[in-house]
């Protein structure tokens, strides 16, 4: 070949540019590190794994021929003298909203090179999603007490209790290790690994600040589950 | 020789009107439950509401709205298939609810 034409020279944009993209026959994910795409695949199978465990929880509500447990009530909370229907997951949605919120802009300050707000910001949507695991615990514990169990509960269909601990309990294991990875993240923000593009202790790859910004795929794709959680499992 | 990777930097105004919105269509859907909609309407707004949040948090703040074609379709086209499971077993649930009502209810 006499004339190769460096690969970056003619990225077309458009329908165009996926078909060329998809061809060139050496990497298909311009412009975005490897590292980000291999996220995006994991979230993809991941969300596989939640669309399952939904549709599951579809299939068994359709099924039942006993009535299903009025969420409304179930998850109410009393303020007062009041009983407030769906107080505590309202609570825990803006929570979690909030914390991607500030994961948002942690991964903006990261590519700003501005370290101490990053790791802040790290440290701030570590402490709200270590706050949601709490309120899910209080919620579980409040829950089992009242005698909901994956084989049956007081209310109505027994497959109420298997759904919802299966799916919030998926949910909130994805949480807890959320929080751990971005703790991490944020000791490695704060010592300056990341711009000392310092290897890390298990993979060896150089600390760059995309990092953060993978991590924050990660963590907002928690929140986008819990939207479909909230709209499906609760609300519905 | 690393490519010369883009990276994603976006106006701090657009992650603050993003994250104002997500917290407005969370009260929303949150209105729904307490106002106390039933039947299509009810359905119609927590669906209405779900997707507008799902949208805001992909497009934004996992910064597709920014990405090439090439990666946005590659995540997000698999996942309609999933359309085909749910009516498969939206089908089933209505077998398997029949089957009850005909054999196990008195």
């Amino acid at each position: 070949m006499a004339n190769n034409v460096s690969a970056e020279d003619a990225l077309g944009p458009g329908l165009r540019g996926l078909v060329d993209d998809w061809s060139s026959d050496q990497r298909a994910f311009k412009d975005v590190p490897w590292s980000k795409a291999m996220m995006w695949i994991f979230l993809l199978s991941d969300t596989f794994i939640f669309a399952c465990f939904l549709i599951g929880y579809m299939t068994v509500r359709m099924g039942t021929t006993e009535p299903w447990p009025d969420t409304s009530s179930v998850f109410a909370l009393h303020v007062g003298q009041a009983n407030i229907p769906l107080l505590l997951i309202a609570i825990m949605t803006f929570i979690l909203i909030s914390s991607s919120g500030t994961m948002a802009l942690a991964v903006k300050y990261g590519y700003e090179r501005h370290r101490q707000a990053t790791a802040t910001l790290l440290i701030v949507t570590a402490v709200l999603g270590a706050t949601f695991v709490g309120m899910q615990a209080f919620e579980w514990t409040k829950l089992i007490q009242e005698g909901v169990r994956p084989w049956g509960n007081p209310w109505g269909a027994p497959q109420f209790g298997a759904s919802f601990f299966l799916i919030t309990g998926f949910h909130g294991t994805h949480v807890s290790f959320g929080v751990l990875f971005l703790i991490i993240m944020a000791v490695k923000v704060l010592r300056g690994s990341l711009d000392d593009q310092r290897p890390g202790f298990l993979t060896g790859r150089r600390g760059r600040y995309e990092m953060v910004e993978t991590m924050g795929l990660y963590w907002h794709f928690v929140d986008l589950v819990w939207v479909f959680i909230f709209a499906f499992f609760y609300l519905w | 020789m690393e490519h010369a990777e883009q990276q994603q930097q976006h106006p701090i105004g657009t992650y603050l009107w993003v994250w104002g919105l997500l917290f407005v269509l969370s009260v929303l859907s949150y209105m729904v439950d307490y106002s106390g909609l039933e039947g299509f309407i009810k359905w119609f707004f927590i669906v209405l509401f779900m997707w507008l949040k799902a949208g805001l948090i992909v497009a934004f703040f996992m910064h597709m709205a920014w990405e090439r074609l090439a990666i946005i379709s590659a995540v997000l086209v698999p996942p309609a298939v999933l359309a085909v499971l749910v009516g498969l077993m939206a089908v089933e649930a209505n077998h398997t609810l029949l089957t009850r009502l005909t054999f196990f209810i008195e």
